[in-house]
């Protein structure tokens, strides 16, 4: 219907956004005894979810005349700024931005690498950044949930950590347990991804590419690469950051940093 | 020595707290809430790092001594048993198997026998009841064989008949093994009783040390 009255797509889609936004608008006023704090949030949200968004297409539109290698400043972008969302949720832990770019580019950066060296992702701007912002995001959520449960762990388990130490156990051994209940945690949300492709949902990246012309075959096959590369990429993030988070939360004497 | 922590304005935790303990000697620690008896046993033993000052083992600058290495000759009893997930055996074996020694189970089963827990070697750590959990927490400090054992009010998160049955434990090992022993207590019977020395700590600063007539009186 909306076609016959825009019919230029770009005004199109600003009405389409202007009646999504307003549902969620509504849909929140509905639920505001609930969370009275969301309905300040909820515009702020979407006035700037639709500024980013509209910014990246605004990009990607540039960048599709440019050469490749822009897509690489374009990605480096994207973990920067994972980066610091990480360290928002994380701020309990020192260093934490350090620990986030460190983890999300060697998980992102060397799984994405080996995909485009492999040819399975394809070094074109049009594939590479959008299938490397789903990597890169998700790699995020990842390790904001494993940096956000090893906070809860370890400030739960503040006692057990130190009798481990207080009997002779390097900080290493004590936070082990607690490292691997973070590491599973924050895996399980992929792990499930997978699981429940096609059975629970079919992931855009599938749909769009049927919508673009490809065989709904081949792109059942894509959207499996896809999840699994984000499975890979961000097991990799986790370990770094496993690596990495022992020295943060402990002094160079194995004493621990992070109390309740 | 003593500990600082950086907050405005500055607090002091422990105070410029000199005091020697010889080999043998039982040295009760007695103050009011919030006098730093707990902090100061966690700077004995390098949980926490003091801010000035040090502490000498056997005249050996305590930081020159890694750190593990450290916290298995002084062991630590705690506020609670904090028990790990698994069997009591494991548990005991914790200590030993951190730097690379394997507790004999025959060795285990007479630890537990010494502390009245013949049997419970298979048991479940986390099913056992405040007393119990206690016994193994003390048993698991003991099986690496500490220099110096430090005692954090281990009874004071029990229920009466748990906490008497533990003091009497605490009392017959230190006498049986001649333990050197730092033990935190509010207890001042038992402080008079099992103390070959008396410290007390007001706000962080030694208040009186001394005999146990000297500082509580007779």
């Amino acid at each position: 219907m909306l076609e016959h009255f825009f019919p230029n797509q770009l005004t199109r889609g600003l009405i389409e956004c202007l009646i999504a936004g307003l549902t969620a608008l509504i849909v929140m006023l509905a639920a505001r005894r609930r969370a009275p704090g969301l309905i300040k949030e909820v515009p702020l949200a979407e006035l700037r979810g639709v500024l980013q968004i509209v910014a990246v297409g605004a990009i990607l539109s540039f960048l599709l005349h440019g050469p490749r290698w822009t897509s690489i400043f374009v990605l480096a972008g994207m973990v920067i700024a994972a980066a610091s969302i990480v360290r928002k949720r994380a701020k309990q832990i020192p260093r934490a931005f350090m620990l986030a770019l460190t983890a999300i580019s060697a998980g992102a950066g060397c799984i994405l690498c080996l995909m485009a060296l492999l040819g399975v992702i394809p070094l074109s701007i049009t594939i590479l950044i959008p299938v490397g912002s789903m990597v890169i995001a998700n790699t995020m959520n990842t390790q904001s949930i494993f940096l956000d449960r090893l906070r809860g762990e370890v400030t739960a388990h503040v006692g057990e950590i130190e009798s481990a130490l207080a009997l002779g156990a390097t900080a290493d051994h004590a936070l082990s347990p607690y490292l691997n209940a973070a590491f599973r945690a924050s895996l399980i949300p992929s792990v499930d991804n997978i699981r429940s492709l096609g059975i629970v949902w079919i992931p855009g990246i599938m749909a769009g590419m049927v919508l673009s012309g490809s065989s709904p075959l081949y792109a059942a096959l894509y959207q499996f690469v896809v999840l699994t590369t984000i499975f890979s990429a961000s097991a990799i993030a986790c370990l770094v950051a496993s690596n990495m988070v022992t020295r943060r939360l402990f002094s160079k004497h194995d004493q621990l940093l992070l109390h309740p | 020595m003593g500990r600082e922590l950086p907050s405005t304005p500055p607090r002091m935790l422990v105070n410029d707290a000199t005091f020697s303990v010889t080999k043998g000697e039982v040295l009760a620690i007695v103050g009011p809430s919030g006098a730093g008896k707990s902090s100061l046993l966690r700077l004995l033993n390098r949980l926490d790092e003091p801010t000035h000052g040090t502490v000498l083992l056997h005249g050996e600058d305590y930081r020159n001594i890694p750190v593990q290495t450290l916290r298995r000759r002084i062991g630590m009893v705690m506020q609670r048993a904090y028990l790990f997930p698994g069997t009591v055996a494991e548990n005991i074996a914790y200590g030993p198997a951190q730097h690379g020694q394997t507790i004999a189970h025959d060795e285990i089963s007479n630890l537990l026998e010494h502390v009245g827990l013949e049997g419970y070697a298979t048991r479940n750590a986390l099913t056992l009841s405040g007393g119990e959990a206690q016994r193994v927490a003390i048993t698991r400090a003991l099986a690496n064989d500490p220099e110096v054992l430090l005692l954090d009010e281990p009874t004071s998160a029990l229920d009466e008949a748990a906490r008497s049955d533990v003091e009497r434990l605490l009392e017959s090992l230190i006498r049986e093994r001649h333990l050197t022993c730092l033990w935190v207590t509010h207890n001042l019977e038992q402080a008079r009783t099992m103390a070959d020395r008396v410290l007390m700590l007001e706000a962080g600063r030694i208040k009186a040390i001394g005999t146990p007539t000297e500082v509580l009186g007779a």
